[in-house]
């Protein structure tokens, strides 16, 4: 029998074999969304162990990787809600050291408020659009909905970001 | 225009939120089997739904305590 027919028959080593195969992708794609690795790496066990539960609905003729991803994603969205404002950009990622390290941290803290201002889809998107350069089509299939419906999730968070940023980006601008 | 505001925005973006590490650096495999301990030991809030609802019933209609174990 092959694996993913194992694990859908709920065999705890075909669980186990796709669990080690894919752990750091499915680590990789919710760190990006939620940018906090021990975050990440909860989310991870937490979708993993969706997925053992599930294990009966899953058809073995389907994509586990998309499936994990989607069900990883759903579980990065409801941290979002929870954790509502919080958007941690810096601690877990500290950035290249720059010459002026006050303006750098300011600008930061900046961009972390405009994110919170994001509602949780539209962070997702835009984390994901914006900073990650994920294709609409990757973020469609993570997130259950069609490519037109992350666009425009994306041109709303896009809208909401210039305006909250303008000044930073233009400073930003004329820097160049 | 508006494109080359959403490329400004990006660019912006870019150079000021600091990449992810996305590389996992340890094997999660041992939270993996804590979790599964965890919510074996779980009992299904339907469990504690039902057992609230029997013993609702047999507060209001004592007289069914004696069926109940009749029928244990």
């Amino acid at each position: 029998m092959e694996l993913l027919e194992r694990f859908a028959a709920g065999e705890m080593d075909a669980f186990e074999a796709l669990f080690r195969q894919f752990q750091a992708e499915v680590f990789g794609w919710v760190v990006r969304i939620v940018r906090e690795r021990a975050t990440a790496e909860d989310l991870t066990v937490e979708a993993f162990w969706k997925m053992y539960r599930a294990h009966a609905r899953f058809d073995p003729a389907g994509n586990f990787a998309g499936w994990a991803r989607r069900i990883a994603t759903n579980l990065a969205l409801d941290h979002l809600r929870r954790a509502k404002h919080e958007v941690p950009l810096e601690d877990d990622f500290p950035a290249p050291a720059r010459p002026d390290a006050s303006v750098q941290r300011e600008t930061r803290e900046r961009i972390a408020l405009a994110f919170g201002e994001l509602s949780p889809k539209l962070r997702v998107v835009a984390t994901l659009a914006l900073v990650e350069d994920v294709p609409h089509r990757e973020i469609a299939e993570a997130l259950g909905i069609s490519e037109s419906s992350v666009r425009v999730r994306s041109f709303r968070a896009t809208r909401i970001l210039r305006e909250e940023l303008k000044d930073l980006v233009a400073n930003h601008e004329r820097a160049k | 225009m508006n494109e080359q505001n959403d490329r400004e925005l990006r660019e912006f973006l870019k150079s000021h939120v600091p990449n992810v590490r996305d590389g996992l650096e340890r094997d999660l495999w041992p939270d993996m089997l804590r979790r599964m301990e965890r919510g074996a030991r779980q009992v299904p809030w339907f469990d504690w739904a039902l057992a609230g609802a029997v013993a609702a019933a047999l507060l209001l209609f004592p007289r069914a305590i004696p069926v109940l174990f009749y029928h244990l």
